[in-house]
């Protein structure tokens, strides 16, 4: 009896400067205290010490389908403390043979060459860089500080560490956007050959300088910012990738497999301030606080996960869909729906279509 | 303690809104050690909480206070508070007889206003006796000299020896207390008479049932004796009679002719002891009660819902008990295809009708949909018979009717010359026919008007104030009924009929008053997953129309780093969104669309 594989996020809380929209859970801190992290996170790996409430007895035996170094700015570490962070993950758990193994990038990096073949070298597969737009006055107004060259540069040097699968991030609805600028900038990633692109509309999230800004900030407005969705859609389906999450679109079948297993109810074990798990049925969370983790902090209850409402609503998100007959009761809804474009029924399986997806809050609402 | 009539003085304050009257009573209270200062809540008097908030009083409230004047001697005040509201008239005029003189004020820094003049004028009818009082002297726009002039010149009311005061500070407020005692006549009366109690106000409490509130005319009465309401003949026995002090009641043997007090007696509700009627005994009964009574009837009607049907009966007891305090609150169930189980409730006016409606949500913590206001329509048929028709929903097939009546007022409106145009505009608006216009003093006209009753109920008195820059005020009472013609529109929500929208109006006024339907509509019900078609229409045929755009943009994007939770969470509070929606077909309205439409020149 093999089993059940287990998808590991590992958090790296730390940003050389924070991005005025993002509400992750990051801070500037001297190299000093990043080391100390990374001490911290190992010894929790090893131990368990802080989700031992949590962790099923039998964890260590599961397989790592995945390895996910999110952030903040996980290459903001260097690739030698990742590298000690993934053996540290290997030492304790056994990491399938094909498991897909991504660290999020930064493109300002200072020496991308060495930095991706050092990944590689230490079983990184999969990068996930933030581009978020290829025209640079838009990059200024979002505060990333690397530009269109410095990206370039940056998937350049993965492929040539044979790290193959790249995926960028763009934005979508950015200050002053239009469809001329989207379309530049999902050429440039189109035409630098990425197998995976996460195009995501901006959020404007409580806390953050944008939301106190947001007035000022000349920001497309819904009409607009769905035409963007939509515009990408088109422009990404037609060059051959698939739509497979909301945000999400892949090509040659490179999905983003730690992160479809949090939409298609698989169980994941998140470590580090503001990371989240799902194991035996159980959510929790470590609290966002990186002091109180180095203290010894212990996860916190979230709640039950994994009802059947919770998985129709994460599995709708992506391109699986959902049975039909799981909403016995909203035929006239779902007829109407189909009618007006949100969702498409094949085969029994309930999907939205693009312009659905725009809209999925509500259908939820209306369908769980 | 028995009080000599020869010293008692039995007054109430009469003002325009905001012209200081509460604080007033405050000081006054203070300065005869009613309250102490520990439990000086400001505004002792006004105890609603609404009332407060909005600086008006809402139901009479009396209070015996005990002054020891400048000439040695004791003096019983009864300090009778007065609804300041148009809508509340007739309980004005229940009070008002329950004095012998009134305290006027007029603000230093507005002088004479509409209600100033409104309410000197009903006292007046009540022969009562006025003590004019400059208050406010302390800001620094106030005029008192400019004032002064104005109340004599406009109410023709000496003003020489007019105490100048500042409630607020408490500037010369004793001078008020002595001008009572000496300017208002103590009240006359006869022990020995058959006993005439003018009832002027009644609570309901919850151990001692309903409190009387009562001036006696004649006669004198004491617990064990049995009374009698005069216009419902219902008899009691009287449990107890006293004095209201600031903070409680005071039983006391026996109230004589010329006090001020009240009596419980076991009555279960302030139906059974309506503002007006007339309290005698058993034994040695009156032969008439005293002039001045009627059974006030509402005016202004709309359906209540609850926003969760969950609710109804919560709603029923709220109303319930609020009708055991508020004898002019009427209702009755209905059912609304819309709204599902609600009340039809009836007001005085649309004051009345906020008042109750905010009573219910706070106090209550209901959450309400409220349809458009409407009076009472005399719809008379073909076939020689009258309806009247206060909900829309009974509107006759317009294929029946020969002729239809509404409501009309008599309004005046005060206001400085200046005004005097937009006010007419306003009027005209309105369907206002006009009758004649005074200049009571050189910057000061009264203008009045006829205008339909309908016309004024729902948002009259703010499009006023927002016209005049706040100087304009007006005063209105009900006149009969006029012919009209009036048609009943209809809202239809992506084809389907939306009962508790439709309303009857002037046929004159129904293809503008459309157009603004479907943009408020447009404007507030949010965008939904379809395109949805509104529609106004007459009868059959639509007059307006308007398109919701289908919503694009509805989604949480991003979804990573495994935070599940957050997004049920946002899904959760989705939906309860949705609830808090009222669902029409496949049309989600919020309640804030049914506001909207009700207040409907408010962005003008």
């Amino acid at each position: 009896m093999t089993s059940k594989p287990l998808a590991l996020y590992l958090h790296i809380p730390f940003c050389a400067s924070k991005c005025p929209y993002c509400d992750f859970y990051s801070g500037r801190y001297p190299a000093e205290t990043r080391e100390r992290y990374v001490e911290a996170l190992k010894e929790e790996l090893e131990t368990g010490f802080r989700s031992r409430a949590f962790l099923p007895p039998d964890v260590y035996s599961r397989p790592l389908s995945s390895v996910y170094f999110g952030g903040g700015t996980p290459s903001l570490l260097g690739a030698e403390l990742l590298t000690d962070l993934l053996n540290a993950a290997r030492r304790r758990f056994p990491v399938l043979p094909d498991a897909e193994i991504t660290v999020e990038v930064n493109p300002s990096l200072e020496a991308p060459e060495s930095f991706f073949a050092a990944l590689a070298k230490s079983g990184v597969n999969r990068v996930s860089l933030g581009l978020q737009s290829a025209v640079d006055a838009e990059r200024k107004k979002l505060g990333r500080r690397a530009g269109r060259a410095d990206a370039e540069r940056c998937v350049k040097a993965a492929y040539a560490a044979g790290i193959e699968n790249v995926s960028l991030d763009v934005m979508l609805g950015i200050p002053g956007q239009t469809p001329a600028s989207l379309n530049e900038t999902l050429s440039f990633a189109v035409d630098l050959g990425v197998p995976h692109l996460s195009c995501y509309l901006l959020k404007i999230e409580p806390g953050t300088p944008f939301f106190k800004l947001r007035d000022k900030l000349d920001l497309p407005d819904d009409d607009a910012s769905a035409d963007f969705y939509l515009q990408t859609c088109v422009f990404l389906e037609a060059r051959g990738y698939r739509h497979y999450e909301v945000s999400n679109f892949c090509r040659d079948g490179l999905i983003g497999r730690h992160n479809m297993t949090y939409w298609a109810d698989g169980e994941y074990l998140g470590l580090g301030p503001g990371a989240h798990s799902f194991l035996n049925g159980t959510r929790f969370f470590q609290p966002p606080d990186l002091e109180s983790f180095l203290a010894g902090a212990p996860a916190e209850y979230e709640g039950a996960g994994g009802d059947e409402a919770e998985r129709l609503m994460l599995r709708l998100r992506t391109d699986l869909g959902a049975p039909v007959s799981a909403f016995p009761e909203k035929g006239n809804e779902i007829a109407a729906m189909e009618r007006n474009g949100l969702v498409t029924v094949r085969d029994g399986q309930l999907c939205f279509t693009d312009k659905g997806f725009l809209v999925s809050n509500a259908v939820l609402a209306e369908l769980l | 303690m028995k009080q000599k009539k020869t010293h008692i003085r039995n007054f109430c304050i009469i003002e325009h809104i905001d012209h200081g009257k509460s604080t007033l009573a405050d000081r006054l209270l203070e300065l005869t050690d009613s309250v102490s200062q520990r439990d000086m809540q400001q505004q002792v008097l006004d105890n609603m909480d609404i009332e407060k908030e909005r600086g008006i009083t809402i139901k009479a409230r009396a209070v015996t206070l005990n002054y020891k004047a400048a000439d040695g001697e004791e003096y019983e005040l009864n300090l009778i508070d007065t609804p300041g509201h148009v809508d509340f008239n007739y309980e004005v005029s229940r009070s008002l007889a329950a004095c012998d003189g009134a305290v006027l004020i007029v603000d230093a820094t507005q002088g004479v206003e509409a209600q100033t003049l409104g309410n000197t004028y009903l006292a007046l009818d009540h022969d009562l006796e006025l003590v004019p009082v400059i208050n406010k002297i302390d800001l620094p726009a106030a005029d008192p000299d400019r004032v002064c002039a104005d109340v004599e010149e406009i109410i023709g009311l000496d003003c020489s020896e007019a105490p100048r005061i500042s409630a607020k500070t408490g500037e010369n407020v004793p001078a008020v207390l002595e001008s009572i005692v000496k300017n208002i006549p103590a009240p006359e009366g006869d022990d020995d008479a058959p006993l005439k109690a003018l009832v002027f106000d009644s609570v309901y409490d919850n151990y001692k049932g309903v409190i009387v509130y009562v001036r006696v005319m004649d006669g004198t009465l004491k617990a064990g004796e049995t009374m009698k309401m005069m216009a419902t003949g219902a008899k009691y026995t009287v449990v107890e009679v006293g004095r209201m002090r600031a903070l409680n009641l005071e039983p006391c043997d026996e109230l004589h002719a010329g006090e001020v007090g009240y009596i419980t007696a076991s009555i279960k509700s302030v139906v059974d002891a309506r503002v007006g009627d007339t309290v005698t005994k058993v034994e040695n009964e009156a032969a008439a009660p005293l002039p001045g009574y009627k059974k006030v009837n509402p005016m202004v009607f709309c359906g209540v819902y609850p926003a969760d049907g969950a609710d109804y009966e919560a709603l029923r007891e709220a109303l319930e008990k609020l009708q055991l305090n508020d004898a002019s609150l009427a209702f009755e169930p209905e059912t609304s295809g819309a709204l599902g189980f609600g009340f039809r409730c009836g007001f005085l006016g649309l004051l009345h009708l906020e008042i109750i409606q905010e009573r219910l949500e706070r106090e209550y913590d209901l959450d309400l949909i409220t349809t458009i206001p409407s009076v009472v329509y005399k719809i008379h048929l073909s076939d020689g018979t009258m309806v009247e028709i206060s909900n829309p929903t009974n509107y006759p097939d317009p294929a029946t009717i020969q002729y239809s009546e509404e409501p009309v007022t008599d309004a005046h409106i005060y206001s400085p010359p200046e005004y005097v145009g937009v006010i007419m505009d306003l009027c005209q608006e309105r369907r206002g026919s006009f009758k004649n216009m005074d200049y009571i003093s050189k910057d000061r006209v009264d203008i009045h008007y006829i205008l339909p009753l309908n016309e004024i109920i729902y948002d009259f008195f703010d499009a006023l104030k927002s016209r005049t820059r706040g100087y304009g005020s007006f005063d209105y009472e009900l006149k009969g009924y006029e012919r009209s013609n009036l048609v009943k529109l209809d809202v239809l929500l992506n084809g389907d009929l939306i009962d508790a929208l439709s309303f009857i109006i002037h046929a004159d006024k129904a293809y503008p008053r459309a157009r603004r339907i479907a943009e408020k509509l447009k404007e507030n019900i949010p965008r939904q997953m379809f395109e949805i078609p509104v529609q106004i229409a007459i009868g059959g045929k639509v007059i307006a129309r308007e398109t919701i755009k289908a919503m694009r943009k509805d989604v949480l994007a991003k979804c990573y780093g495994g935070d599940i939770t957050r997004k049920k969470k946002l899904l959760e509070k989705q939906k309860e969104g949705k609830k808090r929606m009222r669902r029409f077909g496949t049309v989600e309205v919020p309640q804030e669309a049914f506001m909207a439409v009700l207040k409907l020149d408010d962005d003008k």
